[in-house]
This record gives structure tokens, sequence and C-alpha cells, in this order.
């Protein structure tokens, strides 16, 4: 597909273009503004009976609990939620908002609306930035020493291995989120732009249009658990001793 | 790639890093702190009501075997003051039955008592009377004048004799 982001470079620094992606640094902030939203007009009236949205919220607050206390002890991990429940929230709402509709320029191809998280830059920071999180708070937690011995364990010499990890977890996390919904984004263009080419194709793609995108539907949410699931994993790697 | 061919974008990445951190800060200051707040306290809420509900139940329980307890004494209570009341009443019955018995056994004996001092009464106003109207008649009959004495001795023989067969 010939569709592209439209890009926009202000200026360079230390001769490096700093390049911005104005379609995934809109459709991103939108995403942020939707998880914004819901996650404020549920704990708006903070009732001790809840009702509707305030449900809803807790009804997540609790999944992401639930993830946190599969891989830590909650005294640890209790300090991570916040961590876990943006992550799964914002990257669900990311990858539902390509389903319904992807919008692009006319002349240029230029996207305009898509999911966020099919942008491998978008993916591949919000990985890196959870590998990071889960270094400082392994330094913060259990101290530099013990930080530093966990990479000569159980051996030492498993050191290489080690760093390899860190580099591998967090390219596979980003680029399974990526690849995932960017390959959901392509085909669902290659079947809606082969509806749209002719009145009975329309009449013949409707239906597996329907059924990709529920899976498209699966796919997101399953992605955004993993996602939240993997960065737990990764940060009781490195906040609990074993 | 188109990746590789136009470097990499730098201004995407800082971008939803500083995107991404601002709105975990949000959300986890402003909403989730007091969200969980309200959860913990919503469960130790439930949790003490659960308590309070378990006491309240084994209080309940107490009560109604205390109960129980209070019906069973009050029955077997009941039961035997009718018992009681019952073998009083048959007591008094018999009491008074008895007495009856002994009053018409004393107004029976009292009358048999009467009967014989009458007869004996009769008896001895009999004798006398025999006596003066056999000596009246003798006089007639005989015209002779007996001695008294003589006379009651004769008839108490008589009599005697009556008596003896």
């Amino acid at each position: 597909m010939s569709a592209q982001s439209i890009y926009w470079t202000p200026f360079e620094l230390f001769g490096t273009p700093i390049t911005f992606n104005v379609t995934t640094m809109i459709t991103f902030t939108i995403a942020g503004l939707i998880v914004f939203l819901f996650t404020f007009l549920g704990a708006r009236k903070m009732a001790m009976r809840p009702t509707g949205l305030q449900n809803f919220i807790e009804w997540v607050v609790d999944f992401c609990r639930g993830i946190i206390k599969a891989n830590m002890d909650w005294k640890t991990g209790g300090r991570f939620i916040a961590l876990a429940y943006t992550l799964l929230f914002v990257i669900f709402v990311s990858n539902m908002m390509g389903i319904p509709f992807e919008m692009a320029t006319y002349e240029t191809h230029s996207v305009i609306w898509k999911s966020p998280t099919s942008d491998p830059f978008l993916a591949l920071t919000l990985a890196a930035f959870v590998v990071v999180l889960t270094h400082i708070y392994g330094i913060k937690l259990r101290g530099s020493k013990e930080y530093l011995m966990d990479y000569f364990r159980p051996k030492w010499f498993l050191f290489p291995f080690k760093i390899i990890e860190e580099f591998a977890n967090t390219l596979t996390l980003g680029m399974r989120l990526f690849g995932n919904v960017f390959a959901k984004e392509v085909l669902m263009l290659l079947i809606v732009g082969l509806g749209a080419s002719s009145l009975l194709w329309g009449g013949i793609m409707f239906a597996p249009t329907m059924v990709w995108q529920a899976f498209g539907i699966f796919i997101g949410s399953l992605q955004a658990y993993i996602f939240a699931m993997l960065a737990m994993v990764y940060m009781s790697h490195k906040v609990e001793s074993h | 790639m188109e990746i590789l061919s136009e470097g990499i974008e730098w201004g995407t990445i800082f971008y939803s890093l500083a995107a991404f951190t601002v709105l975990m800060l949000i959300i986890g200051k402003f909403a989730l702190k007091p969200l969980m707040g309200i959860m913990e306290k919503r469960q130790n809420q439930v949790n003490d009501d659960l308590d309070n509900a378990e006491k309240s139940r084994v209080e309940a329980e107490k009560y109604l075997e205390q109960q129980r307890e209070e019906l069973k004494a009050a029955r077997v209570q009941a039961q035997e003051t009718l018992e009681q009341a019952s073998k009083m009443s048959e007591q008094q019955s018999r009491q008074v039955l008895e007495q009856a018995k002994q009053e018409a056994e004393r107004i029976k004996e009292a009358a048999v008592q009467d009967i014989e001092r009458e007869k004996e009464q009769a008896l001895e106003s009999v004798r006398n009377q025999v006596a003066s109207l056999s000596v009246a008649i003798a006089t007639k009959v005989i015209e002779k004048e007996l001695d008294e004495k003589e006379q009651e001795k004769l008839i108490d023989s008589y009599l005697k004799e009556v008596e003896a067969k």
C-alpha cells in the first residue's frame, strides 16, 4: 500500500533531523484523551457503592491488580498499578482506533487516522520505556549490588546472554505489538480496498471485512493484555529476588 | 526499508514518551490513587460487615438456644404444676370423701345410739306401765291388793323369762 503517514521535520539536532510522525502523534493523543476521559469520569464520583462507569474502571483496575499479583507480591507490585493500567488501557484503545475506519487524504494517500500502535516507533518507545523502568526500579528497590549481581546469576558465563536478553525483551515486546496491529491494518486496507473497487466486490467482501474486524478486536485486546502482562513479568524479574 | 532509509523518528519517540508518561502520572495521581483507596475501604467494610454478620448470627443462635431452653423449662414447669394441681385435687377430693364418710359414720352412730336410748327409754316406760297396768289389772281381777314390791319382782321375773326366751 502506498498509504503513508504525515511527517514533519521542523529542525535538526546535532546533525540529526528530528522527525515527528504527525499521524501517530494525533491518534496517540486522542487515545490518551479517551483513556483520560473514561478514567476521570469513572473516578469522579468515587462512591462506596459504584455505579456505571466507576464499576467499569474498578473492574479494569482489578484486572490490572490481577496481572500484577500473578507476577509479584502486592507489596512490591502495588506501585506499578498506574503503569499497568495506563499501558493496558491506552494500548487497548489505540488498537481499537483503527478498526472501525481509517482515514487518508485522497490526493497523497497520507494516513490521518489509524491505530497509533501500528507505528513501530511508538510501540518500541513504549517497550523501551517499560524496560528502562524495570532497570530503574530494580536498582531502587534492591540496591545496585543486587541488581548487578543478577547479571551473573545463576552462572557467571550467562552474562552476555543476560545483556542480549535485555535488548531482545525490548525488541520483542515492541515488535510484537507493532507487528500484530500493523498486519491487522494492512490486511484491513487490502480487504477494504478490494471491496471498494467495484459494487460486486463490495458485496463479496462485506462478510470478510466484518470477520477481520472481529478478529482485529480480538487481536487488539489480546495484544494490550500481553503487553501489560509482559511488562509486569519483566518488572518482577528485576524487582524481586529469586 | 522505509524506516532505515528515513532514519529514526526521534520526534515521534519523544512525543509518545512524554505523552505516555504524563498520562500515566496524571491518572496514577488523580484517579487511581483515590480509586484504590476507596476500593480498599470498601473491601475493609465488606470484611467488617461479614464479620459483623457472622457475629450477629452466632449471637442469634445463642439467643435461640436460650429461648428454646427457657421454653422447655417453662413446659416442664407447667407440666409439674398441672400434675401437682391434679394430685392436690385428688387428695382433696379423697379427703372430702373421707370426711363425709366419717361424718356419715358418726351420724349413723349417733342415730343408732339415739335409737338404742329411745328403745331403752321406751322399754323402761313400757316396763313401768306394764307393771302399773298389770298391778291395776291384777287388782281388778283378783281384787286383791298385792304388795307393789312383790308385784314388781314378780313382773321382773316374768320379763326375764320373756327375754331369755
